[in-house]
């Protein structure tokens, strides 16, 4: 039956792709959405790197339903693990070679991380990558060494919270200039210099802190969580 | 050029192969990430950086650390 039902579902899409394969045109493009960003992007949001002023400027509200959804994930993941017990037996320490990595690459994880995330209007990257750089970074010492606590739970789960409501925040002092929700304030200053594109640094600040407190929070409670072995 | 996208898809296709195949859940997991590094790759190659970046963050490095977990926690860590 299991397998009838995957030969079904194989069908199905096949004949789904086919299907699009007939009726779309690949190489012409309806979408003339991007060129028109290429044009008006660096004047309308003094970003240099468009693919921010998309993110944060033009689709701002995606981003904070992107936010929204990661923030979702990360909390069921953490319902469905539950509670260690305390007896539970911890896992040995790692080896040398993982114990000293971890403790070289933590601080150069940190900095390249928020490097990522400060640059995120000027060069590719920017909250998302340079948020899961900074979780890896908080998960490698937990890696080397099973058991230690880098940072309080609440803590991490409050600076969480703070970054989401500053995303929010921002957006909302936009609606008292009477502008749209989410609308780019502050200077624009120059292009291309690290402190420009008004509020859109700051917002991919709050995103990469709260994609990276979220993520870190998920990886060590997983960690955490007892193995049957 | 063309030869080197060749050679990363024909590499991407063999690895998500093995992830089927290999009977070891950890070598699977590294041949999973094997497929996402070659897709960041071919990222860069039709000059989408960003796209790349996220990629090999969350497809080749934090959800293979997550399946990882997941591995352990279910008791199928050790390599055979």
């Amino acid at each position: 039956m299991r397998r009838f039902t995957a030969a079904l579902f194989l069908l199905g899409l096949g004949v789904m792709i086919a299907a699009i394969y007939q009726h779309m045109d690949f190489s012409n493009t309806a979408v003339n959405a991007g060129q028109a960003i290429n044009v008006v992007a660096a004047q309308e949001t003094g970003a240099a790197n468009f693919v921010t002023s998309v993110v944060l400027a033009y689709r701002g509200i995606d981003t904070l339903l992107e936010l929204t959804i990661l923030f979702t994930a990360a909390m069921i993941g953490g319902m469905v693990l539950g509670r260690r017990r305390i007896d539970a037996p911890r896992d040995p320490d790692a080896g040398f070679i993982l114990r000293t990595g971890a403790d070289l690459l933590f601080p150069l994880l940190l900095v390249v991380g928020l490097y990522i995330i400060l640059h995120g209007h000027l060069t590719p990257g920017g909250g998302f990558q340079g948020g899961v750089i900074l979780a890896s970074a908080f998960f490698l010492p937990l890696l080397a060494r099973p058991g230690i606590t880098l940072i309080d739970q609440r803590i991490v789960s409050l600076v969480e919270g703070l970054a989401g409501a500053t995303f929010i925040l921002i957006g909302l002092l936009a609606m008292f200039d009477g502008k749209e929700f989410l609308t780019p304030l502050f200077d624009k200053g120059e292009l291309g210099a690290l402190i420009s594109a008004g509020s859109l640094p700051v917002l991919y600040l709050a995103v990469g802190i709260k994609v990276g407190a979220e993520l870190a929070g998920l990886l060590a409670h997983l960690a955490e969580a007892e193995a049957l072995d | 050029m063309e030869a080197v996208i060749l050679v990363v898809v024909i590499v991407m296709l063999l690895s998500a192969a093995a992830v089927l195949l290999f009977k070891d859940f950890l070598a699977a997991l590294a041949a999973m990430s094997v497929v996402s590094l070659g897709l960041s790759f071919l990222f860069v190659v039709v000059r989408a950086p960003d796209v790349a970046m996220t990629e090999a963050a969350i497809g080749a490095g934090l959800s293979s650390l997550l399946f990882a977990l997941a591995l352990r926690r279910l008791g199928l860590w050790r390599s055979q």
